[in-house]
């Protein structure tokens, strides 16, 4: 049943939040750090688990797909309720720094890439 | 008419997603026949989602009541239970080998945002440590420079500022990321990682990617969501402390 999906999926996201509170509550955040990814993590290893002993089966997998499909919907939905007159009331300031800053780190994308990809990290000293 | 607005009233969840469909209905017709596939339907659709925004408020559009809705379907949580969703398509030997370089991206893309964010401050006459440090922390996130603001006490208007800083960030990301994409290499897992990492912004490395190649969500995703953890926690702390040394 596609529920038994949703339910896995919900199951991940849940532990994954809890796990990054406690890392958040640990090293004195507001927040959580990291719930996303653990959920994630969770994710891949109970996938992998379940396949392995073939006990997921389409419509199981239809149940997580389907909001892996909503993925984008609802960044749009997410874009609608940004705080865009902030962005602008915000004056230069804002803006100078938010669009500098960033471009900046764009540029270092493809310097950080090459970490890891080709030779062992040589780019230590850059952090 | 009355009665319809009341329907869609108060069904404002089941109303944000005929909007949403809609909004992306129009947007895939006008990439395929006006920009004959060269803007992706997801980049013009969260571009539309952005200009819808700006007639709101606060809450973007959602403080329309009509599309209160909006502020459910694109919440953080169904955010990011929907980001979670697309682990299913994540290669974990991909995640493996770029663990170091999303690490050090994580840590490299803090420091650099907060202290170019800080100098251009700065510059501009927020020379104090505090406004240093907190116009510094917005270049990080929108989360991460009223957090850091209120821990170091700030005055509530450089707050403001570090908060429509990281605003201005998450929707550059989101607009400038599919036009750079190529230019950067951003079209692998590896990179996307590092990315994801050097960002940080989640609603905008979330847009970002998903408006460049939906495939790359999940790496980007997974870096992404240390930062503003990393963030809270460097700022305030270990950067106040070496912006104090500097600044009188």
């Amino acid at each position: 049943m596609k529920i038994y999906g949703v339910a896995i999926l919900a199951a991940c996201f849940l532990a994954g939040q809890i796990v990054g509170n406690l890392i958040g509550l640990w090293i004195d955040i507001p927040g959580n750090m990291g719930g996303v990814a653990f959920a994630m993590f969770f994710l891949i290893l109970f996938n992998a688990r379940m396949r392995k002993h073939g006990y997921i089966d389409t419509e199981t997998e239809d149940g997580i797909l389907f909001w892996n499909a909503m993925y984008i919907p609802i960044v749009v939905a997410m874009s609608s309720i940004q705080n865009v007159k902030a962005a602008l009331s915000g004056g230069w300031v804002a803006i100078v720094v938010g669009v500098v800053a960033t471009g900046l780190c764009f540029l270092l994308v493809p310097l950080l890439s090459r970490i890891g990809k080709v030779s062992a990290p040589e780019d230590n000293h850059l952090s | 008419m009355e009665v319809v607005y009341k329907v869609f009233d108060s069904n404002g969840l089941v109303f944000a997603f005929l909007v949403v469909g809609v909004i992306m209905l129009f947007s895939y017709w006008f990439s395929k026949t006006i920009t004959r596939g060269k803007i992706p339907g997801a980049a013009i659709a969260i571009v539309i989602g952005l200009i819808l925004a700006f007639f709101g408020g606060k809450k973007g559009i959602a403080d329309v009541p009509l599309f209160s809705g909006m502020a459910v379907l694109g919440g953080a949580m169904m955010r990011d239970f929907s980001v979670v969703a697309t682990a299913m398509g994540a290669n974990i030997v991909e995640i493996r080998r770029a663990g170091l370089a999303g690490i050090l991206s994580l840590l490299v893309g803090v420091t650099f945002a907060f202290f170019i964010g800080g100098v251009i401050g700065y510059l501009m006459g927020y020379t104090d440590a505090q406004s240093f440090t907190t116009i510094g922390a917005g270049a990080c996130s929108f989360i991460v420079g009223p957090i850091t603001g209120s821990a170091i006490g700030a005055s509530s208007d450089v707050i403001a500022i570090s908060i429509a800083i990281g605003v201005v960030k998450s929707i550059m990301t989101t607009i400038v990321t599919p036009i750079i994409a190529k230019y950067i290499g951003l079209n692998n897992p590896h990179s996307a990682m590092v990315f994801g990492g050097l960002i940080g912004t989640t609603s905008g490395v979330a847009a970002g990617l998903a408006a460049t190649d939906p495939k790359l969500v999940p790496y980007g995703a997974l870096t992404a969501t240390f930062y503003t953890g990393l963030g809270a926690l460097l700022c305030p702390a270990v950067f106040y402390i070496v912006v104090q040394a500097v600044l009188p």
